[in-house]
């Protein structure tokens, strides 16, 4: 597999001396989409990006051009961009790297994005675990300001924006867009009722773009390169690149920025294998709320078209990859415990139902219980799948009803040893025969 | 929230294969109650905003009106119906029946169900519904999530976390309907529960509320938590007896004891709410000071008396005693009320009446005479439409507290609530209000400045008068001009039950039974033959003030007196002395009071939960009420009165009133109807005269709280607990002359005319030289206290 399958964009300058300065940037031909954009008339920038295809890159694929055409431009409120950095699904890597290596890349698209929808006032939510990274997004909002790309008239071009750069306090239910904006206003984080939608009444009930930090850098690229440009990869439905990060048993952990349809055995070729000595055994698509894979899926195209045929979700394209060394009962319920220490509480199937999902894959996993009990656990996810408040509940059934679906055996293996038939150690990554990284 | 038919296009749904046509944006959940099914849920409340928390109310929406199927079953709580919907419930939908069933599951599995030892086993939903809709064996094995046990909130409401189902009706009353958000969701996942700040226990006026809507038992009442099972428990309609509100309560009972009360359901006047005085304040009727028998002063000793003996002894003393008065109190039910009025009439021979056991003033009686009697201009709801309503006089959170729920209520949906008042209170701010500083003494010249188009007083706007405004000279008669020359309407709103209801009976020096002005000759002549006389007194009487002038000068000699506490008076001391001075004193009491020790004759009365009566709202709505027991010797005042007057009229004074029972009562009250001649006109009367202002001095602005020491709330202490508590009030720049820089609590010495008192000091933002303290929060409280009204006091910095 030649790497030329690789479509670096915004991954581009990652390599550069001090890529996360403006002047780094800047030297790369940074800001100059913005300079273009300022000049466009507003309406045409949207055209432009529902033209190029861009659709959401946190996951659910809205298409971002369509989105922003959702803001009633005749509401006299304030109109707010809002970022979504609070990246902190499971396996999920790509915006903290792309705002650590090129924030910049980020701010520029949060400029040509507020522009667009008359905003002026825009945020960036960034996961509050990650301060390195809010330091960074700040350090960038700051030069912005200094060199006249944000604040009053930019540049001259008479268009004012302001940004803030908004510390998360540690909710993985912030991710959830209605969550991160009761946050942003200082309250719980708990999803809310729609409609009304954030196109409608978002922040400070205005209307509100809410989009991942992806999507947003994405767009002074198809505004320096065009639609027609973007809109030249990937494949009918999903167009354009994207990020795919690669973690776990791999030789090559990292991101890989490529146009989506790739495959999942073409991005192992890139990444130089499985670790040695050691093959495939299952994958998660885009983080752990994605619906498991196998080894059968590896010719599947990674878009969200195919990746849904496949039963699953193409989410953040956080693939995860795990050898044979892996117990799958183990590390769903590893998952399991995650939902339910994140499980906001607002509704009761995510609040009780992860409470006991838990318990009874931890039977499972301790050889503990009967086969019934795999029943149960279907059940359980089908009560919670769907019945729940927001996406949160969903996400905590999608990788014990996969599990259950391509490996019930293992699960059965651990009631007849009484017990996991793995030994935890050999899937660590300082096992004797493992991977670097 | 409640949809409120309307008369626009229906909605048509199929519900389960039944059409029904419901108003637009009906929720689901309603419209399925409009054909009889009952979609079982937790955070559903009608009067509370949608919040689709629970998921229990799932159903399958086969065609969302517009031929596609929603995909995933949907909460019925949020989701409005659209035209062609179809609906299927757990009655005809697996998948919905299903879905409830499997999230009946998951509450019940950290829920300890410990339902034998819950106050709430027997009326639960959890409970009911889990029968309804949910399986009768647990799958789960595990370990439930477990919480100390319970805690408390507040002095009064207590908290067990075990058995929360975290449907956040409780966070959401306090927020949504009283403006008290002093608890709130804290944590999350199945650690998330209510909380409150560490320094801000759960002190609102509405607490009791959350309990009542609780949907488990994880709120309970420090006042019931343990004392009976909701099946042993026999349950009576009734009228909250603290305020001129009237709301609706139920009183639950037990082997002829009341065990709790719960708001009842009226959306007319108090929705599904009441205050916290109205459900807890029920213990005073049954003290060890309650008085069981007739009692007879003889050698100068209370003695028991049969009824017969303490009726004739009555009579003769009052016989004897020639020329007698009448004063009650705010306690009495309208038909109570009504026999006093026919009392001091017929068997006294006197218009020597008066129900205002407090502050008050001619011109007062004057505008209850002319403007009140007989007026239902203004109901609830109007205040709900009202663009503007202004209060003056009137702390609506503390003297009438279902007002303020409505006024709060209104002013979310856009109701700008103008208040006239000495500063800007809590209960202002909830009701997002406008305060017109207001300085005690000149609400005239302040009612007089809101016909300024500024204000907005229009035809469409509310006045709402408290009785507080008696005593202030001219406003009273200023509000009705403002009301005049803006066509705004008015209403006088007491601070009492039986207030309102006394107007009507004519418990006043100038009024007769049904609005007749006693200085109306046809007026007289229709109540004389009403009642089969030749005539009734044609001299207008003493009022409360008069009455108790004469008695201590010796003009007066014999008094009937009930329900009455010097201290409430305008001069208690003056009111003690009359009560010492007096011939003949016949006390009708619930229990032994200060009056009653010093009374010749003590009949003991029914309090409201043993007769049957009507209290009569501000806005003239006649609140009816049965008794909840039947108790043989408890009899009401009407009866005791009516035994009197038989005696009285034995030794040829006055003649029988005519009536025994409280249907009688009615009936001849009903028979006699309201007066439809010429009203009196409003005569502003001379300014009474008042202590002269020391220089320096402070304006002293004072009103009752909801929670004092009021004799009503006497029994018990979890309620007094959650009282707020007695301090004083200056502005930034009298605190500052004050204290200078001193940090930290301070003490005021606030001295009048009729003592001095010390307090904590709060600053806000009153007018310069204006102190407001509780009417009835320290010692015997203001009048008895500190000074008389209008009065004046001095205040100094105590440390």
């Amino acid at each position: 597999m030649s790497i030329d399958v690789l479509t670096p964009v915004l991954t581009d300058n990652w390599d550069q001396d001090r890529s996360w300065t403006l002047a780094a940037y800047e030297e790369q031909g940074g800001y100059a989409a913005m300079k273009t954009a300022l000049g466009t008339a507003p309406d045409d920038i949207i055209t432009a990006v529902k033209d190029s295809g861009l659709r959401g890159r946190g996951g659910a694929g809205f298409p971002t051009g369509m989105k922003w055409g959702f803001i009633p431009q005749d509401n006299p409120k304030p109109k707010y961009l809002v970022v979504n950095a609070d990246e902190s699904e499971p396996g999920t890597c790509k915006d903290i790297p792309l705002m650590m290596a090129s924030p910049h890349t980020l701010v520029e698209g949060v400029i040509i994005s507020s522009y667009a929808i008359r905003a002026n006032h825009a945020f960036i939510y960034i996961r509050g675990e990650v301060l390195h990274v809010v330091r960074r997004v700040q350090r960038a909002v700051q030069e912005a300001y200094l060199a006249g790309h944000l604040g009053k008239n930019i540049n001259g071009s008479g268009y004012d924006l302001d940004v803030v750069v908004h510390a998360g306090a540690g909710a993985y239910i912030c991710g959830e867009e209605t969550a991160l904006l009761e946050g942003l206003e200082g309250r719980r984080g708990q999803p809310r009722l729609r409609p009304p939608f954030p196109a409608v009444a978002g922040l400070y009930a205005s209307p509100t773009v809410i989009n991942n930090v992806e999507s947003i850098a994405s767009v002074p690229s198809i505004i320096r390169n065009g639609a027609g440009w973007f809109s030249s990869m990937g494949t009918e439905k999903s167009k354009g690149y994207g990020i795919f990060s690669l973690s776990g048993h791999v030789t090559r952990p990292g991101q890989y920025e490529a146009p989506l349809g790739i495959t999942l055995r073409q991005l192992i070729d890139l990444a130089g294998g499985m670790r040695e000595g050691h093959e495939l055994k299952f994958w998660t698509p885009g983080g752990s709320s994605t619906p498991l894979l196998t080894p059968e899926h590896l010719d599947v195209p990674l878009d969200f078209e195919g990746v849904g045929a496949a039963g699953s979700m193409l989410g953040t394209r956080a693939l995860q990859l795990f050898d044979e060394t892996t117990c799958v009962v183990r590390a769903v319920l590893r998952w399991t415990e995650f939902y339910k220490h994140e499980s906001c509480g607002k509704c009761t199937p995510c609040r009780e139902g992860t409470w006991w999902l838990v318990q009874t894959l931890a039977r499972l996993e301790k050889g503990q219980g009967s086969e019934d009990d795999l029943d149960l656990l279907l059940d359980q996810c089908e009560n919670i799948l769907g019945r729940s408040f927001c996406a949160l509940g969903d996400g905590a059934t999608s990788p014990i009803s996969s599990s259950i679906k391509y490996f019930r055996d293992e699960y059965l293996a651990h009631l007849t040893t009484g017990g996991c038939p793995f030994d935890p150690a050999a899937s660590t990554t300082f096992a004797t025969t493992g991977a670097s990284a | 929230m409640t949809t409120t038919p309307e008369k626009t296009a229906l909605v048509n749904v199929t519900i389960d294969g039944v059409q029904v046509s419901v108003p637009p944006n009906t929720l689901v959940i309603r419209a399925a109650e409009q054909i009889g099914v009952q979609v079982p849920r937790f955070c559903d409340h009608p009067l509370l905003a949608p919040v689709g928390a629970c998921r229990q109310c799932l159903v399958d929406i086969p065609d969302a009106g517009n031929g596609k199927p929603i995909p995933k079953p949907q909460a019925s709580c949020t989701l409005p119906v659209a035209e062609g919907m179809v609906v299927e419930t757990q009655v005809t939908s697996k998948v919905a029946d299903k879905a409830q069933q499997g999230v009946m599951e998951f509450l019940l599995i950290n829920h300890p169900l410990d339902c034998p030892v819950c106050d709430k086993g027997g009326e639960c939903p959890l409970q009911n519904q889990a029968m309804s809709n949910g399986r009768g064996e647990t799958r789960f094995e595990g370990v439930k999530r477990t919480f100390p046990k319970p805690i408390n909130l507040s002095p009064q409401v207590l908290l067990d976390r075990e058995r929360c189902i975290v449907c956040q009706r409780c966070t959401r009353f306090t927020d949504e309907i009283a403006g008290d958000p002093f608890i709130e969701m804290v944590e999350r996942g199945a650690q998330q529960q209510v909380g409150i700040a560490p320094d801000a226990p759960f002190l609102s006026y509405f607490s009791g509320n959350t309990i009542q809507i609780c949907p488990v038992g994880a709120l309970t009442s420090a006042e019931y938590r343990f004392r009976s099972r909701p099946f042993d428990l026999v349950s009576t309609a009734g009228v909250a007896e603290h305020d001129a509100c009237g709301a609706a309560i139920r009183v639950d009972h037990r082997r002829g004891k009341v065990m709790r009360r719960l708001a009842g359901n009226d959306p007319e006047v108090n929705e599904e709410w009441i205050s916290d005085k109205d459900r807890f304040a029920f213990h005073y009727a049954r003290q060890d000071d309650r008085i069981t028998h007739p009692m007879i002063r003889e050698d100068g000793e209370l003695r028991p008396a049969s009824w017969p003996e303490a009726f004739a002894v009555a009579a003769r003393g009052l016989h004897a005693a020639g020329p007698s008065a009448v004063l009650t109190g705010g306690r009495v039910t309208a038909e109570d009320a009504y026999a006093y009025a026919k009392f001091a009439r017929v068997s006294l021979g006197t218009n020597d009446i008066d129900f205002r056991a407090r502050p008050h003033s001619a011109e007062e009686a004057d505008f209850l005479a002319s403007f009140v009697a007989l007026n239902a201009d203004v109901s609830y709801a109007d205040l709900e439409a009202a663009p503007v309503v202004v209060l003056a006089g009137l702390e609506p959170e503390d003297e009438a507290a279902t007002i303020f729920l409505r006024l709060r209520k209104a002013s979310k949906r856009g109701t700008q609530v103008v208040a006239l008042a000495p500063y800007s209170t809590r209960g202002l701010g909830k009701m997002n209000g406008r305060l017109v500083p207001t300085v005690p003494g000149e609400e005239a010249a302040a009612l007089g400045s809101l016909k300024d188009a500024e204000f907005g007083v229009t035809k469409d706007a509310v006045i709402l008068v408290g009785e507080r405004l008696a005593q202030s000279h001219g406003a009273l008669t200023a509000a009705l001009e403002l009301a005049r020359t803006t066509g705004a309407r008015l209403a006088w709103v007491p601070r009492r039950a039986g207030d309102r209801g006394a107007v009507e009976a004519g418990c006043l020096p100038t009024l007769l039974p049904g609005g007749r002005p006693v200085a109306d000759a046809s007026a007289r002549i229709d109540a004389a033959t009403s009642w089969g006389l030749e005539s009734v007194p044609e001299k207008t009487g003493r009022d409360g003030d008069a009455i108790v002038a004469a008695l201590v000068k010796g003009d007066l000699s014999g008094l009937v007196i009930g329900g009455v506490d010097p201290d409430d008076t305008s001069d208690p001391a003056a009111t003690r002395a009359a009560i010492e001075a007096a011939g003949f004193v016949v006390s009708l009491e619930q229990r032994l009071t200060e009056v009653a020790a010093l009374a010749d004759v003590v009949l003991p009365v029914a309090p409201v939960d043993e007769k049957a009566g009507t209290f009569v709202t501000w806005e003239g709505r006649p609140r009816p009420f049965e008794g909840v027991f039947t108790k043989p010797g408890s009899l009401p005042d009407l009866r005791l009165l009516a035994g009197i007057a038989d005696e009285l009229a034995v030794l040829g004074q006055g003649s029988p009133l005519g009536f025994r029972t409280v249907a009688e009562v009615r009936a001849e009250m009903a028979a006699m109807g309201p007066w439809d001649g010429e009203r009196p006109e409003l005569v502003l009367g001379k300014e009474p005269k008042r202590p002269r202002a020391k220089a320096g001095a402070h304006a002293l602005a004072s009103w009752k709280l909801l929670l004092d020491r009021g004799s009503m709330q006497d029994g018990d202490a979890n309620l007094a607990a959650t009282a707020r508590p007695a301090v004083a009030r200056i502005n930034q720049a009298a605190y500052d002359a004050l204290f200078g820089l001193h940090d930290g609590p301070a003490s005021v010495v606030l001295t009048g005319d009729r003592g001095s008192v010390t307090l904590p000091v709060e600053v806000a933002d009153l007018p310069d030289a204006v102190v407001w303290v509780p009417a009835n929060s320290f010692g015997r409280g203001v009048l008895a206290d500190l000074a008389s009204p209008g009065g004046s006091v001095t205040v100094k910095g105590a440390k």
